[in-house]
């Protein structure tokens, strides 16, 4: 027992700082230039997502957290950098300068705005449940890397980073997710990978076809509708 | 009583003496890891030695603040090196004088005469390298800020003594998220303020490129040297800041014998190096920002300080 309550402020602790990282790794989702780096950084959170479903799974005793930090890591980490790769040309990736609708120091203090809008309505829910320490952590970083998600959605010039950051969105769900319902069935899971993977398919060949037509994939030039 | 007094002016000569060795070490890696031989680590000491020993040029335009400069420069890290722990992991006998946020003051105003000094001769140059320097310091002012905040708000005080304590009682602390978030916010204006690769290039000799150089290039002689000599010591002692209150508050002395306090003095230096070879690596892996992208670096290290703060808002 007293090795219980060693081991339970170590693991609030990991858990705590694999958080931390997955938003600022979402913060470099908005405020990173280089599109290569972007995908690593997503690979990145990817993993995080993993070792944060781990911890939460042996402190649950839940097989079901570890078949998430699986298939996370299989999908998220292994196929889907692949598949983008594959999908998308080189030349693509070896841009440096991603075409962004707003300046990157006013995306990232927008960010830290949309965390602390998510810390300031996650605040009544944790009360709500009657969260513990791993909730605590979880929801609202979730809920805030969602949030980032969708405005990097909107604020990302190139067919790619957007992709990244309905990813960040999912990923996003899936962090906050993993700490209020721990014992999810595991066809939800099943399903949710691959939809993710599903998504990455369409958007990697759209961004393919779109880079065949146009040579880029700048969407945000994409402006006039045009007959061939 | 006496014993404190005297490890507090240990603290201050240890400064002293092993700053220009501190800056010569990372010279000398840094041009190792461009496959050049480089400088001997004692080179800093020689070119200290040879400016004291020349004359001195001072335009018949510049006012006092001039010639006050140097000595500012020189002495305000030392009365930092009075307050922080250095070797000690209790307080010495000037620690009560000021917290964290009195250290970081007592810089800023070397900063400021800097600054001034660069204005006051006419030189093209200096009026440049000084807006600039005052451009990353407000753009690193609210991560100063935000990261002090963090650390009275998690450890509840800013003396740095309580906090170095807070991190390690108990262990798990260390990993406490606002911790590395705040380490990271602080080694980015490590970076910007005693101006290394990403955001100032410190070997660079354009004038035009300059930040943080262009600033004493109107001294000579005794006033050059001070000037390096100070510029040395301000970069040991926020590396002691750094280390030694926010990383690895270990190697310190606990006890109040002679023999543990000198113990402490090559602990500290081992420490130093290690973080040196790291800012060697940062800096020879990346290449420096134009100008005005320094405000994205300053920008991310502004979010990770206030990621550092919020992180830790529902823990408590």
């Amino acid at each position: 027992m007293s090795g219980q309550d060693l081991l339970l402020p170590l693991l609030t602790k990991l858990n705590a700082l694999a958080g931390g990282v997955f938003l600022i790794s979402a913060f470099g989702l908005v405020g990173i230039r280089q599109m290569l780096t972007c995908l690593r950084i997503y690979v990145f959170q990817s993993l995080l997502l993993a070792i944060s479903a781990v911890i939460l799974g042996y402190h649950h005793a839940s097989i079901h957290l570890f078949v998430v930090a699986a298939l996370t890591i299989l999908t998220k980490v292994i196929i889907i950098p692949w598949v983008l790769r594959q999908a998308v040309g080189y030349e693509s990736y070896a841009k440096r300068e991603i075409s962004q609708a707003i300046n990157i120091p006013t995306s990232l203090l927008l960010a830290v705005a949309i965390t602390i809008f998510a810390y300031y309505i996650a605040g009544p829910l944790l009360d709500a449940i009657g969260a513990g320490v791993f909730e605590k952590v979880n929801l609202p970083i979730g809920m805030a890397s969602l949030l980032i998600g969708a405005y990097t959605v909107t604020v990302r010039g190139e067919a790619v980073p957007q992709l990244l950051g309905i990813l960040a969105m999912e990923n996003g769900a899936f962090f906050a997710g993993i700490s209020i319902a721990p014992n999810l069935p595991l066809i939800a899971e099943l399903a949710a990978a691959f939809y993710v993977l599903i998504i990455v398919l369409v958007v990697g060949l759209l961004a393919m076809k779109i880079h065949k037509t146009i040579a880029k994939t700048a969407v945000g030039e994409m402006m006039a509708l045009r007959e061939e | 009583m006496t014993d404190k007094i005297v490890f507090n002016v240990i603290q201050v000569i240890v400064v002293m003496a092993f700053a220009p060795l501190i800056k010569g070490i990372g010279t000398r890696l840094k041009e190792n890891v461009q496959s050049k031989r480089g400088p001997s680590i004692l080179q800093p000491y020689r070119d200290i030695w040879k400016l004291f020993h020349k004359d001195e040029v001072v335009s018949e335009h510049s006012s006092w603040i001039f010639r006050f400069t140097p000595y500012v420069v020189f002495v305000t890290p030392i009365f930092v090196a009075l307050l922080i722990p250095v070797l000690t992991g209790y307080p010495l006998f000037f620690a009560f004088m000021g917290d964290m946020l009195g250290g970081g003051f007592i810089l800023a105003l070397g900063g400021f005469f800097a600054t001034l000094a660069a204005i006051d001769t006419g030189n093209p140059y200096g009026p440049m390298g000084a807006s600039r320097t005052r451009m990353v310091g407000f753009l690193a002012e609210p991560v100063f800020m935000i990261v002090f905040f963090t650390v009275s708000f998690v450890a509840g005080s800013t003396i740095p003594y309580i906090v170095q304590k807070h991190w390690v009682t108990p262990l798990a602390n260390l990993f406490q998220p606002s911790h590395i978030l705040m380490m990271l916010a602080f080694l980015m204006l490590i970076i910007a303020e005693s101006g290394r690769i990403p955001v100032d290039n410190p070997t660079g000799h354009f004038e035009l490129a300059m930040i943080d150089e262009s600033k004493g290039l109107e001294y000579s002689g005794t006033g050059a040297a001070l000037m390096k000599w100070g510029g040395a010591m301000k970069f040991f002692v926020l590396c002691c800041i750094f280390l030694n209150v926010l990383v690895a508050p270990w190697g310190l002395a606990q006890g109040v014998q002679y023999w543990e306090v000198l113990l402490a003095v090559p602990l500290i230096l081992i420490k130093i190096s290690i973080f040196v070879l790291v800012l060697v690596a940062i800096e020879s892996s990346l290449a420096k920002l134009r100008l005005f992208r320094i405000t994205e670096f300053l920008g991310a290290a502004f979010a990770t300080s206030v990621a550092a703060m919020i992180t830790d808002l529902f823990l408590m």
